[in-house]
This record gives structure tokens, sequence and C-alpha cells, in this order.
């Protein structure tokens, strides 16, 4: 009787107290994809692919058969992509770590130099520091009798390195300073040193908040990996443009073009799903 | 200009006794062609801002719609510039849809319709867009409730009470990650000069084939954007300041 009653107030109310408890799966971190948002993409693709297809005359290979021809080839150049953009990402967020504690050092010199370097390379613009990284960087280094080569890709990535360098220093600083002033003061209060309350306190809580905005900087450096085809690095960009000039289609340029941007969008969408699910996630309650 | 010749032959002075050579100086016709392409960066920028702040705007609107129609394609559009790179977006715009946009002029030469300067205001504009659109988005959500209430109140339709109460709110709480947004829009125009926009990258590149002095041009170029957007930023944090709403800081 009771069950009835509290099921047809379950029913009228939107009062989340009244309605019956029901155990439901916790919320999943990792987001799947959903149809929704890649069928655009997939849609835009399909209707290239109709109208290359429709206009392609007869004897030559189909549009499909073409992307899938030259699928392995693009596979490689996108996976250069990453490695540059894991790479450059490893790279700046280690510099990035110093400069940024450096932003907060109670010594002037230190703070000043940092706050320097930071705004120097957050302003200078990528493609700028590109150029300057691959045609000022020796293409050889001797460590010792050692030659050491440096390949293109290795200096863009270098290049690529340096804005997100600064980035993170950014997002160090803004963490720490995050960090509500009662922390350092409680440390303070257990006879931590700076040091100590730095690496014990503070930056443990920082992680989480510069997580979001770190993964925001990935997918930006993802898609800012093509900037290093114009200075010649054969990534997915340079490769779809002797994948086309080899095919010498003009009907395949608008499927080519959207392949590799879907190729790119299939990488960056879960990143910026995974990157809201994880704001969510570690947002203070 | 004539006054300003000892200044360009002490660049010229400098070139001879120290091998510092800054042709953009002393040689008219680089200094003319450099001056053009600082111009069409500073046209290019200013044009990609104003279509960029345009499209957050109207975009912002249509997303707060009661449509799905018209939410789900705004929803496509940001998803589809924000997670693609903004190269590939410029290329596929010039190259794929371009080869489309051509017709024959009357000496019957093929000319394309929209030319690489046009495309790449287009495209700028569209990239920067989508993230303005998100930005306004969440400035227009964090205006309390009770003042669209109060507009609609009043008599406002939802244009009325969006253009004159909740954008002017919005705006000014969507001032700081705006700033962030067009500065990084400032920087990427460099990447028209990847379909031969006569920008200032570009520009600079065809000089020091001409002249091979890589690294001046290279120091030249760094500092000008540095300090282009170092006036950006600094305008902007102003504006930024002013504009504060008292008790509305995050």
């Amino acid at each position: 009787m009771t069950q009835s009653v509290a099921g047809s107030v379950a029913e009228r109310t939107d009062l989340p107290v009244l309605k019956p408890f029901r155990l439901t799966a916790a919320p999943r971190l990792g987001l799947p994809f959903t149809a929704q948002h890649g069928v655009l993409l997939v849609g835009a693709l399909a209707l290239a692919v109709f109208v290359g297809e429709a206009e392609a005359g007869p004897g030559v290979p189909s549009i499909p058969a073409t992307l899938l021809k030259w699928t392995p080839l693009l596979a490689q150049g996108f996976a250069l992509n990453i490695a540059m953009s894991m790479l450059a990402m490893a790279i700046g967020t280690v510099l990035g770590l110093a400069v940024g504690l450096g932003l907060i050092s109670l010594k002037w010199p230190v703070r000043a130099s940092s706050w320097l370097v930071t705004q120097f390379f957050r302003n200078a613009p990528w493609l700028v520091l590109l150029f300057y990284c691959v045609l000022l960087m020796p293409f050889e280094v001797r460590i010792g009798g050692v030659i050491v080569p440096l390949p293109g890709w290795l200096k863009a990535t270098a290049g690529l390195a340096l804005p997100v360098m600064a980035n993170v220093a950014e997002l160090v600083r803004g963490a720490v300073r995050s960090i509500p002033s009662g922390q350092w003061e409680a440390a303070e209060a257990l006879a931590f040193t700076r040091g100590q309350t730095l690496r014990l306190v503070i930056l443990p809580q920082c992680v989480k908040r510069m997580m979001p905005p770190w993964m925001n900087l990935y997918a930006i450096v993802v898609v800012a990996t093509p900037l290093t085809s114009i200075v010649g690095v054969s990534e997915a960009m340079t490769l779809t443009g002797d994948i086309l000039s080899s095919e010498g289609r003009s009907d395949l340029l608008v499927p080519m073009y959207l392949y590799l941007l879907t190729w790119f969008f299939l990488y960056c969408y879960p990143i910026a799903r995974a990157t809201v699910a994880v704001e969510r996630r570690f947002a203070v309650r | 200009m004539t006054d300003l010749q000892p200044l360009w032959n002490w660049f010229r002075w400098l070139y001879e006794t120290h091998g510092i050579k800054l042709t953009i100086f002393y040689d008219a016709f680089d200094r003319a062609r450099f001056f053009n392409g600082f111009l069409t960066s500073l046209w290019l920028m200013a044009l990609c801002i104003v279509a960029s702040v345009i499209i957050g705007i109207v975009g912002a609107w249509i997303q707060g719609s009661r449509s799905r129609f018209l939410q789900a394609l705004m929803e496509g559009y940001i998803q589809f510039f924000r997670n693609t790179p903004p190269l590939v977006q410029l290329y596929f715009f010039y190259f794929a849809l371009g080869s489309y946009l051509r017709m024959t002029s009357p000496s019957g030469i093929e000319v394309p319709i929209i030319t690489n300067f046009t495309w790449a205001v287009i495209c700028l504009s569209l990239y920067a867009g989508a993230f303005n659109v998100e930005i306004f988005r969440a400035g227009i959500e964090a205006v309390p409730k009770e003042t669209a209430e109060a507009a609609e109140a009043l008599g406002y339709n939802r244009l009325g009470a969006y253009l004159h109460v909740i954008l002017p709110l919005a705006f000014r709480i969507s001032l700081p990650a705006l700033n962030n947004n067009l500065v990084n829009l400032v920087k990427t125009t460099t990447i028209a000069y990847a379909i031969a926009v006569p920008e200032m990258l570009y520009v600079a590149n065809q000089i020091w084939s001409d002249e091979l002095n890589v690294t001046e041009m290279m120091n030249v170029l760094l500092i000008i954007y540095v300090a282009l957007v170092g006036a950006v930023v600094y305008v902007m944090g102003r504006w930024e300041r002013a504009m504060l709403i008292p008790g509305y800081t995050p």
C-alpha cells in the first residue's frame, strides 16, 4: 500500500528527494563517440565522394578506392603528426613546469626572466617560431666527437615545444594562484619549508586544476602540427598534397582534404569530450 | 620620406660596417614591399577580428534559439572548426572549394572568383568565430536568469532582450576569454602565408630568398609580431579592466 502511495507521489513530483531510490551506474569518464557529432563530417565526406563520383569520367578508379589506396601512406604521415605533438607536449610541459615555478619564485631576477620568456613565447606566432627553429637551428650537432643529426621534424617539434612551454608556465602560475592562501598558511603552521609546501601541498592540488586546460592545449598542439608542412616536414598535410599532385585529378581535391580533416577530427574530438568530462569530474563541488 | 634619409643611411652604414643586412630599411624596393606586407597583415587581422566577433554574437543567438535544427547546425559548425587544424581548413577552402568557384575572364583565362586574401579572411573568421560562439554562450549563461525575465516582463521580445540587455552584460563577462581568443587569431593570421597571401611573413620570406638575410629578417619578424601582439594584449587588457563588472569577477 505504502509502495503505491510512494509511487504515486514520485510520479507527481519532480523533487529528487521524493523519487524512489535507485542505484545507477556511476557516470563514465572516457566519453564514447556519439554518432550524432561525427555524422556531419562523415556526411560531408560522403557527399563529396558522391559529387566527385558523378563528375569522374569512365575508366578511372572510384574515389573510395583511391582514398583507401592512399590510407596507409596517410596513416604514416598522421603518425608523425601524433608523434610530434606528443614529443612537443612532453618537452614543453617539462620546461613549462620549470618556467612556471620561476614565475612564482621569491627571487625577483628569476621571476622577471621567467616572465619575459613566458610573454615572449606566448605572444609570438607559432608559425614564426617554427620558421625560426627550422631555419636557424643547425642540421646536425657535434656532441663530443659524435655527430647527432637533427632532422627537420625534430627541429619543428622544438619550434612547437616553445609556445607549449610558455602556455604551460602560465597554467602553472594560474593554478598555484588559485589555491586558497589558507593552504599556504596551514603548511607554514606545520613548519613546512617553501619547497616542501610547494611539493607536498600546493602542486598536488594544482594537477587537478591544470588537467582540463592542459588537455585543451594538447588538442591545440595537435591541430598546429600541420603547420610543419610549410617548413617541409612530410607529415599528413604534406603527403596529402603529394598524393593530390601524383593523382592529378581535380575531382579528388574535396574528398581528399575532407578525408584529412576527418582524421584530425576523429583524433581531437574525443580529447575535447574527455576534457569536458575531466573538468566535470574535478570540479569543486 | 626625405627627412628619413639619414636613418636609412644609418642602416646602410650598419650593413657596411657590421654586416647586419636590413635591406627593408635602406633599399627602397624592399622597404615598400615589406611595408605593404605589414599593412596587409594589419588589414587581415582587423577584418578577421571584426568578422569573428560578429559570427560569435550571431552564433550565440542562434544557439539559444528554439529550433533544434539550427542548434544542431551550430553545434556541428563549432565542433568541426574547433577540432580540425586551421591550416587544413585553409587548404580545403582555397584549393578544394576554390577549385569549383572559378570563372572565365573575358580574355579566356580561368580566374578564381574569390581571391586568396578573401579566402584567408573567410577561413580565419570562421575558425575564430567557432571559439567566439562558445565564449559568448558561456557569457550569456553567466547572466542571471532574473535579468532576462525582467527584460521579458518589460515587453522585450527575444531579439530585443538579447541585443539590449543580455548581450551587453554577457559581452563584459566574456571579455577576458574573448581577448585570449583574439590574440590567438592575430597570431594565426600568419598561416595565410600558406596560400600566398602577401602578408608580412610571406613578404619576409620573399625578401630573405632575394637578399639571403634569413637571420636578420627572422629577428625583425619576431620582434614585430611580439610588439604587435603585445600592443593588442595591452589595449585589450586595459579595456578588460575598464569593463569589469563590479562583483562579477570570476
